[in-house]
């Protein structure tokens, strides 16, 4: 995706970003939703219009800072209580289909076979 | 006698149970009746819980019997839960058909709060899908209705918790306020609705739609029950990293010393870009009234101006669609909630196949909106410019309340619309926020306090109050003087307090 | 796919300049997790160390622990890194099934401790510093184990299952600046350079360091420049390597494979590639069709952390002695050949030793014990040293209680297996297993006696004068005994009883 003209969207980068946000829309919702983010697009991109290169950016709206907790266990749920509300479960742990996708990001070095 | 209970405010219902001349049990039944009789034509709650609320309401007696002081004092007296708290014992579902039937292992701190100081859950209050929407259309589970007019909206996210106030099913409502979720009900239904300081109430087990702005409060019909109710459910939790360890406001206080009617010494700015153009002519007019009779109790009225509020909506559809793609995330169909799978699926096709399925037009629409404002193209154009029109909000906040100890507004620029009426124009709906958003994006305090009805449509307007971070104190201290005046005035006109003047609802019995 | 063409190494470092860059993950051994007060132990049932948080149930909030950010900025400090005095967290955005939350929250690009460098030591008694780049903090996902298909690999499965035990334990990322000018050695400074980051992290005492168990585990990144370059060349990024030799191997495989593909005339595809222990080999992952965009954005839910600098000089103070910097004072206290040190390194066993002494035990006994017994217990169950499951303080105080005479040499090495059996500290491993030295003499006595008794010829042989033939006895009573009397004291209480 390039990053020219701000406030315009296409009905590919709308399929594009569907893919990257897992939601197997219909070519009708596409139309759609093109449409109408386009309209929403060119009312957000009013936020371009202030000037405010000097100005911070602000992420939370209350200034806090350094909060922790003591390295300190807590209760954690039971297996029963962890996999009730799993659409499915086999040996204390979530089913979930094939994972078609090998890489996770992670890259952990243990994903595949772990001793049992 | 029944009827008559569920017309009582909270305080007055917390009084006859303490002093055991009702029992808290016949007061949940009350409005249990009350929820079967009128909630097939409002459908205000998403569940009714009504064996937890009574036994609940059962311990509570039985406390007062065994010579106990009230665990708070709000004991005894029920409420409607917006559907966005997880709850051990009740579905937790956001208004969302991703998580039809999905039981939390676990009480929000919220919910854990309300249990500890007797409060009785009468149920599941409806949403717009996780707080998305400002008229409860968006709740997968279908509309709430406004009780002054079922043909209108009751306005949202939280329009189910308005509606049980306005339809007297429940005396009190939790509700969560993003960009103006408690406070646009409120006005819509002739409520009270609070938005706390952000980090004033915590937000564990609030099952997130934006985190930087969601905020839960209280609703009510008076601002005395919602003071009551705000110091139950408010306080540090260290759960929330951004709850605020300080001590609550002391807003009951405060609202006592409002209600004896003198605002002397007290600065009411009036922000010049809320009204105006915009504005439907009855609220402009109910809201003018509003600042007079302010100013009539002895308040100063200045005017001050916020000139980056005009960006406020524009930052806000940047930063709420953001944070939402990615909370949003979690529901996968891997480990909870609505799976869809075809059979021979991958989990990816699942994911995806799922998620199209389980999530209304609204969601999926800000879900690609925040994809794209977080792409790395766009990302500095969009999400980190939005960022920086925070910190100009925020100081316009900062100036204003150097100038004004509160600031007020009309909450919203219309009344009630009717069903229906914008459902296929997002942006016409996220205008109706214009006015509760700047808070949001500030982390300030706001709250709505009826302020008449509109001469051209009857529709209830409100009054937005707004004080500064944890300046909860003069806020309320005003809405409660402004509330006194206009029952007094109310009274010597001979009309009913405002929100007597419901329509009523077909029974069925 | 074709085998690719491996160029001989002396040609490929006689041609190229290799740059590495090393990205090690490393599992804090906090007792809960980064941001919930679950456990973080290895090998509990599954999904039992799960709450509402780790699972990213809806609603659900973060909390940061507080002695893992302690554990960041002391790792920062030993890599001698600037602690950024204000960062936030950031939310990783990506789905896979083994992420509860499908995004990560790391502090990817506001990291704790930034601009640091470790010196070093390689093989010959030289140093290299390595400089580092940044150091942060951020969660582990969770676990999948594939059913169906025929290798249990991810490829071909029917399906997956999920434990999300290690969901959330802390994570600190150490990522290398561009490691240049190493040549010929590039493969041996990878090596070295983890193994002193493990030594280190394990004398500061945040993690296990374990590579076998994943709480240490390295990325390499590897590419060549022709000899005399300045541009750096396409690099790879070389996952799965589980052991320090295999960090060596694997730079070394994939500089042979890069000279190959270049010096045909290709180029080298920039991807992530996995280390193949078996053949020592790496194999390309599968090629992603779009580049990831994991757009980042200040995590809401955590606040900033800014150290305070009194904070972070606190902890400056608890820094131990470097481990390479010990080595060296202990060669010369323990009066050790250079040959010897090296022994005892190659071995895993220096710190060991050094921390058996710390613990009380005399050097020698803590030596012999580390190199000798429990060096073939461990060479029996194909474990590095430190992976025995007994520490330097059970083992000096096993020494402590030969010297009081309560175990024999014996007796300690069944205490000792007892330790390595699971059953418990050294003291508990006697009461259970009985143990004891019989230091009752009357007891003593009385089996000599018996002993005696049964053996009247060897009786009369060392009544006679050939005292070499007590031996028999003495084997008899520690025989009647199961060990657990003292040789020495037998001995004597048979040449008392028939010499008087």
């Amino acid at each position: 995706m390039s990053a020219d003209s701000p406030g315009t969207i296409s009905r590919d980068e709308v399929a594009h970003l569907a893919r990257l946000a897992r939601l197997a829309v219909t070519d009708a919702e596409l139309d759609l939703f093109a449409g109408q983010l386009d309209v929403i697009l060119g009312a957000v991109a009013r936020v371009g219009e202030v000037a405010a290169d000097d100005i911070p950016p602000t992420s939370h709206a209350v200034p806090l800072q350094n909060v922790f907790r003591a390295d300190e266990r807590r209760p954690s749920l039971s297996q029963e209580q962890v996999l009730a509300g799993a659409p499915a479960a086999e040996d204390g742990r979530f089913r979930v289909p094939r994972i078609l996708d090998d890489e996770p990001p992670m890259g952990s070095s243990l994903t595949e076979g772990e001793p049992a | 006698m029944t009827e008559e209970l569920t017309r009582l405010s909270a305080a007055a219902l917390a009084a006859k149970v303490h002093s055991r001349e009702v029992s808290a049990v016949e007061v949940a039944r009350a409005h249990l009746d009350r929820i079967a009789a009128v909630d097939g034509a409002v459908h205000a709650f998403l569940h009714v819980g009504a064996d937890s609320a009574l036994a609940a309401a059962g311990r509570v007696d039985a406390a007062l019997a065994a010579g106990e002081a009230p665990a708070s004092p709000l004991a005894g007296v029920p409420l409607a839960l917006k559907d966005v708290f997880t709850t051990a014992d009740m579905p937790t579902t956001c208004g969302s058909r991703i998580l039809e039937g999905w039981r939390p292992p676990y009480d929000a701190t919220v919910t854990a709060r309300l249990r500890a100081a007797g409060v009785p859950i009468l149920g599941k209050t409806n949403m717009d899908e996780f707080a998305m929407g400002s008229s409860t259309e968006h709740s997968a589970y279908g509309p709430t209705r406004n009780p002054w007019d079922t043909g209108r909206i009751p306005g949202g996210s939280g329009g189910g918790s308005a509606a049980s106030l306005a339809a007297f099913e429940a005396p009190l409502a939790i509700g969560t306020d993003t960009g103006g979720s408690i406070r646009q009900p409120a006005a819509m239904t002739g409520t009270v609705g609070v938005k706390p300081t952000y980090g004033g109430v915590s937000r564990y087990g609030l099952v997130a739609c934006a985190s930087s702005l969601d905020q839960a409060g209280p609703c009510a019909r008076t601002v005395l029950d919602a003071a009551l109710l705000h110091t139950v459910i408010a306080g540090y939790d260290p759960l929330d990293s951004t709850s605020i360890d300080a001590p609550v406001p002391d807003v009951v206080a405060a609202v006592r010393e409002g209600a004896s009617g003198d605002l002397a010494g007290v600065r009411v700015g009036v922000v010049s870009e809320l009204g105006g153009e915009g504005y439907q002519p009855g609220v402009e007019r109910a809201y003018r009234a509003a600042v007079q009779r302010l100013e009539k109790l002895g308040a100063e009225v200045v005017e001050v101006s916020c000139p980056h509020f005009q960006y406020g909506l524009a930052a806000y559809y940047l930063i709420l669609p953001s944070e939402v793609s990615s909370n949003l995330a979690r529901f996968d169909a891997m480990r909870y909630g609505l799976r869809v799978d075809p059979g021979g699926a991958s989990a990816e096709e699942v994911m995806a196949l799922t998620r199209e399925a389980g999530f209304g037009p609204e969601v999926k629409r800000r879900i690609i909106l925040g994809t794209y404002a977080l792409s790395s193209g766009y990302y500095d154009a969009y999400y980190g410019q939005a960022q920086k029109v925070r910190t100009l909000i925020a100081r316009d906040f900062a100036a204003a309340f150097a100038q004004a100890d509160v600031l007020v507004s009309p909450t919203a620029p219309t009344t009630a619309f009717p069903l229906g009426d914008k459902l296929d124009d997002p942006l016409a709906m996220y205008l109706n926020d214009l006015a509760t958003i700047p808070t949001n994006l500030a982390g300030v305090a706001a709250m709505s306090v009826p302020c008449g009805l509109a001469e051209e449509d009857g529709l209830p307007v409100g009054l937005q109050v707004m004080a500064p971070a944890l300046g909860e104190a003069a806020m309320y201290r005003v809405g409660a003087a402004y509330e006194a005046a206009r029952d007094a005035d109310d009274r010597d006109d001979a009309r009913a307090p405002l929100i007597q003047r419901v329509p009523n609802l077909e029974v069925h019995a | 796919m074709t085998a690719p063409t491996l160029v001989d190494y002396d040609e490929v470092v006689e041609r190229f300049d290799p740059v590495l860059g090393l990205e090690v993950h490393v599992e804090l051994s906090t007792v809960t997790k980064m941001f919930c007060g679950c456990a973080t132990g290895f090998g509990a049932e599954p999904n039992t160390q799960v709450c509402p948080t780790c699972l990213g149930l809806p609603g659900a909030l973060p909390v940061v622990n507080r002695a893992a950010v302690e554990s960041a900025i002391r790792i920062g400090l030993a890599l001698n890194c600037t602690i950024v005095p204000w960062g936030r967290f950031a939310r990783k955005n990506y789905f896979y099934p083994d992420m509860p939350k499908n995004f990560q929250t790391s502090q990817y690009d506001e990291p704790i401790a930034v601009q640091g460098y470790l010196d070093v030591p390689l093989d010959d008694g030289t140093t290299v510093r390595v400089e580092i780049e940044r150091a942060h903090m951020e969660e582990d996902t969770g676990k999948s184990l594939h059913v169906g298909g025929a290798t249990g690999r991810i490829q071909g499965a029917e399906y997956s299952l999920l434990d999300y035990n290690r969901a959330g334990v802390p994570l600190i990322e150490i990522v290398t600046k561009p490691v240049v000018g190493t040549g010929a050695r590039a493969p041996e400074v990878a090596r070295a350079y983890v193994t002193a980051l493990r030594d280190l992290l394990r004398a500061l005492g945040v993690s296990d360091v374990r590579m076998d168990q994943g709480s240490l585990r390295c990325d390499a990144n590897v590419s060549l420049m022709p000899k005399g370059a300045t541009e750096f060349g396409t690099r790879t990024e070389t996952k799965n390597v589980n052991s320090l030799r295999s960090v060596e191997r694997a730079v070394r495989y994939e500089m042979t494979r890069q000279a190959g593909v270049l010096l045909a005339g290709g180029t080298v595809v920039q991807e992530t590639r996995h280390f193949q222990e078996a053949g020592g080999t790496t194999a390309a992952g599968r090629r992603k069709e779009t580049a990831e965009d994991y757009r980042y954005f200040p995590e809401p839910d955590l606040v900033p952390i800014a150290p305070p600098a009194e904070w972070v000089e606190e902890l400056r103070g608890t820094l131990p002695e470097l481990p390479w910097e010990r080595r060296r004072r202990v060669q010369a206290d323990w009066g050790l050949s250079d040959a010897e040190l090296r022994d005892l390194v190659n071995a895993g066993a220096l710190d060991l030793i050094a921390d058996t002494v710390a613990a009380g035990a005399p050097p020698a006994e803590a030596r012999s014990w580390w190199v000798s017994y429990l060096a073939q217990q461990a060479n029996v169950r194909g474990v590095e040293l430190v992976g025995l499951p007994i520490t330097p303080v059970q083992v000096a105080r096993v020494v402590a209680l030969v010297a009081s005479g309560a175990l024999t040499t014996g007796l300690a090495r069944q205490v000792v297996d007892g330790v390595l059996a699971g059953e418990g500290d050294p003291d508990a491993v006697v009461e259970r297993r009985g143990l004891a030295v019989v230091a009752d003499e009357g007891a003593l006595v009385a089996a000599v006696d018996a002993a005696l008794a049964a053996q009247p010829d060897v009786a009369a042989k060392i009544r006679g004068g050939k005292v070499a033939a007590a031996g028999a006895i003495v084997g008899a009573v520690m025989k009647a005994t199961k060990g657990r009397a003292d040789a020495k004291q037998v001995r004597e209480l048979v040449l008392q009883r028939l010499l008087p």
